[in-house]
């Protein structure tokens, strides 16, 4: 069978209660009583779709993207933990995009070390307004939430599956169901006599599903809390995993496109001719900003795209990266969107400070570029429009939802004769949160009916056409006195993220504070007496997105460096200073200190190197890292690292190490060279030799510790990320005595490459 | 015209221009799409494979160029069957997104292969162009180390 009819007939299946002699748990009841999905009844369990039984046996629907993370592993652990599986018995599906699937955690927001304090939790639903409704069919992949969001979900899922089944068993053996154990995926009776899942599962799917099951405590644990083979491992090291890129239809043909590189402008005219006559090329396609040339294979269509001469129209903002930083440092002088932190007096600190003859007042200001997501696999979507009928797209998208909504109006459909396929991402870091990629494949199949078409996206046009972790300029005032900390002040600004996208989204930007556009800065573990976070907004129009941490990303760095300065200022230890501030806000962040000083040997460091330390919490985990320099014939290396992040609850600690040296290399790659500039309105970078990350000779050894002494559960895909930059400058300082207060570091030092 | 080339042990007659990189061959005309594109110009390894047992970068390679069977992930070993190198990626659990794997073991298998018990200076020395925006070096220099010890014992 070709792969479109089998991922027909998949979608399909689970679109439905039974499953060719199996069941898919939960679906229909969800469908039928669709309960407020943001506030279950306290004590009900609430069946989700997660979990298909069939006589093959046990397939996990883990609706979130898989790009590297590792969520749907721990997503089918969480199943497979209640549901009593062998872990080698249950296979993972993402599934098709659905409202049953929406991220509540997203909605709900993240947790801050005042926990359970009113005002501090509404995250997204604060920044979205009115427009929540519109958001609770969000099926998204992002904000290091899928394992908060699914942790009880889950779990409920498997927990009444198992006791659905045990009912089953009960009619058919004429027994009590309390006289019966779930166990190694089979339902076992006193006598000996042992059914498996799939022999019940018919019967079961009959059956009105058990509800307000317990959940089992953490010490019977058989799976969760454990390093778990990842159900993706062996695919993803045989080459037999199926990314986007990698979708084969029959008859397929092979299209690239070439759209503004003046982000946002228009397209004037444009000559084919040239193109058209290349070998291998089948059509070159208007799409009104830009061009797509479908030809017999990939590489033919990168040459004619190239051959193909286009009269740009101009972009809508600012051409060189001046500008746009002036325009930024502008936003400085306007009244704040936000102050979400303003404890103490600040104004009468700093001023009694500069009075003073004890006290010492630093200020500082920090800048950072805009950077590119650079995934492993550059953008692309696949798609096959039938006209009047339906539209399929594969594509690797965090937002499935929102891609298929997008693409029903660009194919004239109802959404349900939208199908979104999600294969594994090679990478997202937020990328793929944005639905461009698989709306461009739409819009060049809707040219092409009946045509399967994977429409790819070279390097280049990647590097060059992403939605950008914005650049930041902050404002730093401190004051220090007797060792201490006394004030802290920041006034921070960026083009908003959140606005942005959700003028993409919904159309309109919602009015009001930006707790996203501060976060990172507001709500971190120091007792400082006064603190004060201004959040300013510039209106520039580069595109930007979520990447990895979002302005926690830039926040980190500038708080993080600046609290160094203080430490300075003070005549203090940096990590001792640290400490000090944490232990009287939140015991568990001042542990993490604790465990990197011992991790590094903080105190006795060895001669010839630099440290430097930093924490932030962000997505409800706190991080602390401390990163070695050190001075080398060939310039300076990134010699070791240690990381300590407390999750409260670990699910799988091999999975959250890898998290957590992935975030720490994302974050030092960025910080070292990771630069997006523009000039003629064009972003400057094409490939790698632009936008080098670092690699294995250039990275760090890298140790981390997991703690558990939170009491929620947290993130663990971005927390790991914005530390890195500050530890990196502050060990570099420490090293070389040069305080570097741009990004990239690049310009400031040389790096051994 | 058309060109004839060996691939994981199969012999395929190509009717492409000489110039198409040996990459897209293996991709879109033989459907071998565990060579995976990343950048096209040889900065990334993610298209890494075996030209006559040397590591070489695909996407560099035209068509017209290929001297010697090649091999890629897909001949290096299958999920029922994998190689040691394989083995010792799965059991130090390397992948993260997984989109350079492909690219890794093949240089790091061409590194065994000249090299049965490198040091760390020289995985880095012959892994430097592979790179990997998960930052999975860590994992990855420790299953080279793993799969020359199971390579060596046999
Ligand atoms: S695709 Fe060949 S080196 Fe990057
Ligand atoms: S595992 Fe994702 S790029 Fe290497």
């Amino acid at each position: 069978m070709g792969r479109l009819a089998r991922y027909t007939r998949r979608a399909v299946l689970l679109g439905s209660a039974a499953v060719a002699g199996g069941v898919a748990f939960g679906y229909w009841q969800y469908r039928r009583e669709l309960p407020n999905p943001l506030r279950p009844a306290p004590g009900q369990a609430v069946l989700n779709p997660y979990l298909i039984i069939d006589a093959e046996g046990i397939t996990v629907i883990a609706p979130r993207a898989e790009m590297g993370q590792g969520n749907q592993s721990t997503l089918a652990a969480l199943v497979a933990e209640e549901l009593e599986v062998p872990w080698d018995a249950v296979r993972v599906l993402h599934g098709p995009p659905a409202q049953a699937y929406y991220n509540g955690a997203l909605i709900a927001g993240h947790r801050t070390f005042r926990d359970g304090d009113a005002g501090v939790m509404q995250g997204l639903a604060e920044a979205a307004g009115e427009i929540l409704p519109k958001m609770l069919g969000m099926q998204v992949t992002g904000g290091s939430t899928a394992v908060i969001d699914a942790f009880d979900k889950m779990r409920l899922a498997g927990a009444s599956a198992r006791e659905t089944l045990k009912v089953a068993a009960a009619r058919r053996l004429g027994l009590p169901v309390a006289a019966l154990a779930a166990a190694g995926g089979a339902i076992r009776a006193p006598d000996g006599t042992v059914l498996g899942y799939g022999e019940l599962a018919e019967e079961a799917a009959r059956i009105e599903p058990v509800r307000g099951v317990a959940l089992k405590p953490r010490a019977q644990w058989k799976l969760l809390g454990r390093s778990l083979p990842r159900t993706d491992m062996v695919a993803k090291c045989t080459g037999t995993a199926e990314f986007g890129a990698d979708i084969r239809l029959p008859g397929m043909l092979f299209a690239t496109v070439r759209m503004n590189p003046k982000l946002g402008g228009g397209m004037v005219s444009f000559d084919a001719g040239a193109a058209e006559a290349m070998p291998g090329v089948e059509a070159v396609l208007d799409l009104g900003d830009g061009i797509a040339v479908v030809a017999r294979n990939t590489w033919l269509a990168f040459q004619a795209a190239e051959a193909v001469r286009i009269d740009w129209g101009e972009a809508p903002y600012p051409p060189a990266t001046g500008r746009i930083m002036a325009e930024i440092a502008r936003a400085l002088d306007d009244r704040p969107n936000s102050v979400l932190q303003d404890v103490g007096d600040v104004e009468g600190a700093l001023s009694g400070a500069a009075e003073s003859g004890n006290a010492t007042v630093i200020e500082a200001e920090y800048r950072v570029p805009y950077l590119a997501h650079a995934t492993m696999e550059p953008m692309n979507g696949t798609a096959l429009f039938v006209p009047g009928e339906r539209l399929d797209i594969w594509c690797g998208t965090q937002a499935p939802l929102l891609a298929r909504d997008k693409a029903a109006k660009i194919a004239g459909l109802k959404k349900d004769r939208v199908h979104v396929h999600v294969p594994f991402l090679g990478g997202g870091f937020g990328r793929r949160a944005e639905p461009d990629a698989a709306l461009l494949a739409a819009r060049v199949a809707v040219q092409l009916p009946g045509v399967p078409v994977k429409v790819m996206w070279s390097r280049e046009e990647d590097m060059r056409h992403d939605f950008y972790r914005p650049a930041a300029i902050a404002r730093m005032r401190g004051a220090v006195a007797g060792g201490r900390a006394l004030a802290l002040d920041a006034k921070i600004a960026a083009p908003s993220v959140s606005r942005q996208s959700m003028q993409r989204i919904a159309g309109f930007a919602p009015p009001g504070p930006d707790r996203e556009h501060v976060a990172g800065a507001i709500d971190q573990p120091w007792a400082i007496p006064n603190y004060r976070i201004a959040g300013h907004l510039a209106d520039v129009a580069v595109p930007v997105g979520f990447w990895r941490s979002v302005a926690s990303s830039f926040n980190g760095f500038f708080h993080e460096c600046f609290l160094d300065e203080m430490a300075h200022a003070a005549g203090r230890d940096p990590l001792e200073f640290r400490l000090e501030l944490a232990r009287a806000a939140h015991a568990p962040s001042a542990k993490l200190l604790e465990t990197v000083a011992r991790m590094s040997d903080w105190a006795n460091k060895p001669a010839g190197t630099g440290r430097g330390v930093a924490m932030t919490w962000s997505f409800s985990t706190p991080v602390a890292e401390v990163v070695e320099v050190a001075e080398s014939p060939d310039g300076i290396r990134i010699t070791r690292a240690w990381v300590a992040c407390d999750v409260g609850t670990a699910l799988d600690p091999g999975n959250i190490r890898a998290q957590m040296q992935g975030g720490l290399i994302f974050g030092l790659s960025a910080a070292v060279s990771g630069e997006i500039s523009f000039e003629g309105g064009e972003v400057e970078q094409f490939n790698f030799p632009d936008y080098d990350p670092l690699r294995m000779n250039t990275a760090p050894q890298i140790q981390v510790e997991v703690l558990e002494n939170n009491h929620h559960i947290g993130g663990v895909g971005e927390p790991g990320t914005p530390p890195a930059a500050p530890a990196l400058a502050n060990a570099l300082f420490d090293l070389t005595g040069r305080r570097a207060r741009e990004l990239p570091l690049s310009k400031t030092f040389d790096f051994a490459v | 015209m058309g060109f004839v080339i060996s691939v994981n042990g199969r012999s395929h007659e190509v009717d492409l221009p000489g110039g198409v990189p040996l990459l897209w061959v293996l991709r879109d005309e033989l459907g071998l799409v565990g060579t995976k594109y990343g950048c096209g110009v040889g900065a990334c390894g993610a298209c890494t494979v075996h030209v006559g047992g040397e590591a070489v970068r695909s996407c560099q390679m035209p068509l017209e160029e290929v001297a010697g069977p090649v091999t890629t992930i897909e001949g290096l070993g299958t999920p029922g069957t994998p190689a040691a190198i394989q083995r010792a990626w799965v059991e130090h659990q390397v992948a993260q997104c997984g989109y350079c794997q492909p690219g890794q073991i093949m240089q790091a298998a061409a590194l065994l292969g000249e090299n049965p018990a490198p040091s760390d200076a020289e995985i880095d020395a012959a892994m430097r162009g592979n790179l990997c925006r998960c930052g999975t070096y860590e994992r990855i220099r420790a299953a080279i180390h793993a799969a020359a010890r199971m390579m060596r014992e046999g």
